[in-house]
């Protein structure tokens, strides 16, 4: 059995070297298929493991904001721009409630925040992030790179990322609010440390000053849009937002609760989204590729008619004709979709390398399974693409395909 | 007596054509006995290569019954009747029909792997080969690097390598020139003297000697 399906498949192996061209013309259509489908899987896998990885270095972060129906704990990033709607906050009273029970189980700290428009030197005019926190917080939260933490009255500390951005160095005068509304004059007294996306509050784009200096500018004093939480154990985040909630829902919903593995969780749902909409993108490539398949088994069908007569003629079964050129297909297949794993390790890790800068999880299965799952899509979709011609070739009439010139 | 190896009673074959039905063959009957020598003959669009595809089952007849070594072909499936064409007959076509992409020697090995479902190890293939006059280093070529004569000496291998009781030849030297076509049919005539029945259309008088009888064909009809 297993040498007779060599003369078939020697049959299909010639017919494929004979036209080398247009086969290996078309195998490059599914090498570029799957290359599409393996690097873009890669590519997703690698963001979410890098950004899992990232988000549980702050799985100790809680945070506590208004309850705006709708989503329950609906989480925004800090740094963000998060909090910025003014009907919702959390009020002093409710910081309080909230203070007695988390207190216990690491530090609470509120925060104002709110958009503006700053102009620095030279009337450069700027877009920032501002946070209004409690001197006694800004100690435990912030780190200093430079300088000091606010020690006069206009005093700020900025982010680094802005710091670079808009020229500002310890001592820096600027404006905040915009020039035809009410405007403050502050001073740079520190640059905070970079924090990266690992941290309670994402000061790198901001610009943070004391909670009195915020609200004798912005006023709702006592109307904080959030609120935070850093436990000291990480275990205790289901404890402590029950016992929020149950304290604080009692009769309504007026806060919203979340931890950071909920914040993870859409981060990285949100991540496969994107990488299903790119693969989807990357599919239509598979289904070019898949017409070209067709599109040369049909050729080859049409070619070989009078071959089909002979085989038939001298005895070949139609299952038999049928293999021969299901073989030609998934040669073709084969050799693309190996070709086209091959390259996708290459091109997955270069673009992985490139866009997350971080290749330490390219080699674990989530990201490496991309590769077998693309020389299965690329050969199956050979296979069946080559189904129907060779189902046609199968079931020609004999006498009709030898009278064929 | 025997049985004949073929037996054609009235056949009827029509081809339906949007322009209308083709009346190929018409309510033909005819007999051959084993080991027969049978020439057909008849003017062009008479039905002999019709006839002929009937015989070799790769057809079958619109109406009535076609008997081949004693199995009646109406009632064999497609898969039956291309075990009947792998086992029972050898096929020898004017244009030689042999498989481009195999070699002569890989063209005669195709029916024997396709019946024993593994290559030759007898010599079996090449001795059939030589015995056609395909040496060695001639089997090794591709059917287009042949000769004419030589690719129809590499058919008759190949019809003859699973010993076939019936051989359907339609013009087997249409193609040739005289000489080369008086050797295959010396070829034939000597298959059909070691006991092989041989059926073959010709339009030659000439290559019809070889045959032990004659039957002419005219508009489907067999011709008195
Ligand atoms: N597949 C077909 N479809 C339609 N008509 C056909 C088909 N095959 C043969 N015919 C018709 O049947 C008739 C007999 O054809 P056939 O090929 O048997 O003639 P022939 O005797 O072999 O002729 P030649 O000597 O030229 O080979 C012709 O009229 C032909 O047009
Ligand atoms: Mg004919």
């Amino acid at each position: 059995m297993k040498i007779f399906s060599d003369i078939l498949f020697t049959l299909s192996a010639r017919s494929i070297r004979l036209n080398m061209l247009r086969s290996i013309l078309s195998a490059l259509g599914i090498t570029i298929g799957v290359i599409a489908i393996s690097a873009m899987g890669m590519l997703g896998a690698n963001m979410t493991s890098v950004v899992s990885a990232q988000m549980s270095s702050m799985a100790n972060t809680m945070t506590v904001t208004a309850y705006t129906g709708g989503s329950s704990g609906g989480w925004s990033p800090p740094g963000m721009g998060g909090g910025s709607n003014d009907d919702s906050y959390i009020t002093d009273k409710q910081y309080d409630d909230i203070y007695q029970i988390a207190s216990r189980y690491g530090t609470v700290y509120p925060y104002y925040s709110e958009s503006d428009t700053i102009y620095t030197k030279n009337d450069q005019k700027g877009r920032a992030t501002i946070y209004g926190l409690d001197k006694e917080d800004m100690q435990t939260v912030l780190t200093v790179a430079n300088g000091t933490l606010p020690r006069s009255e206009n005093d700020v500390v900025v982010g680094t990322t802005l710091a670079g951005r808009q020229d500002l160095e310890v001592g820096s005068r600027f404006k905040i609010g915009d020039e035809d509304e009410q405007q403050i004059k502050v001073r740079v007294s520190g640059i905070l440390a970079e924090t990266g996306l690992s941290s309670s509050l994402r000061t790198d784009n901001a610009i943070v000053m004391t909670d009195d200096l915020y609200t004798s500018f912005y006023g709702g004093e006592g109307k904080y849009d959030q609120v935070t939480i850093l436990l000291d154990n990480v275990n205790d985040s289901a404890v402590v937002k029950n016992a929020l909630t149950s304290k604080l829902n009692k009769r309504e919903d007026v806060i919203s609760v979340s931890d950071s593995s909920s914040m993870a969780s859409r981060v990285t749902e949100s991540i496969s989204t994107m990488v299903t909409f790119m693969q989807a993108i990357a599919a239509i490539s598979l289904l070019v590729a898949a017409v070209s398949i067709f599109n040369v088994m049909m050729m080859s069908v049409t070619e070989r008619i009078s071959e089909i007569g002979i085989l038939r003629s001298i005895g070949t079964q139609k299952d038999e004709v049928m293999r021969m050129f299901v073989y030609e297909a998934l040669i073709i297949g084969l050799i693309g979709s190996t070709a086209g794993v091959i390259l996708s390790f290459i091109a997955g890790y270069i673009v992985v390398a490139l866009l997350i800068g971080s290749t330490a999880y390219f080699f674990g299965w989530n990201s490496m399974m991309y590769l077998p799952i693309g020389m299965v899509i690329g050969v199956s979709i050979c296979i069946v693409t080559g189904l129907y011609p060779a189902w046609r070739a199968a079931n020609m009439d004999p006498v009709e395909a030898l009278r064929a010139e | 007596m025997t049985s004949p190896i073929v037996e054609v009673r009235s056949i009827t074959k029509v081809y339906s054509l949007p322009s209308g039905d083709v009346v190929a063959l018409d309510n033909l009957s005819l007999t051959i006995e084993e080991g027969e020598f049978v020439a057909i003959m008849g003017p062009s669009g008479s039905g002999k290569s019709t006839l002929m595809n009937q015989l070799g089952c790769l057809d079958v007849p619109t109406k009535g019954r076609l008997l081949i070594a004693g199995t009646d072909v109406r009632t064999l499936n497609d898969h039956d009747l291309t075990q009947l064409r792998l086992n029972t007959l050898g096929y020898i076509f004017q244009r030689y029909n042999l498989i481009p992409l195999l070699t002569a020697y890989e063209n005669v090995e195709y029916p024997y792997i396709l019946k024993h479902r593994k290559q030759d190890d007898t010599g079996h293939v090449r001795d059939l080969l030589e015995s056609v006059g395909i040496t060695r280093k001639m089997a090794r070529h591709r059917p287009a690097e042949l000769s004419g004569g030589q690719q129809q000496r590499v058919a008759i291998a190949r019809a003859l390598v699973n010993n076939p009781r019936i051989l359907i030849c339609d013009e087997p030297t249409g193609n040739l020139d005289t000489k080369t076509g008086n050797q295959i049919m010396d070829m034939l005539s000597d298959l059909n003297k070691k006991g092989n029945t041989i059926i073959m259309v010709t339009h030659n008088p000439e290559t019809a000697k070889y045959a032990d009888r004659t039957v002419i064909i005219r508009d489907g009809r067999i011709a008195v």
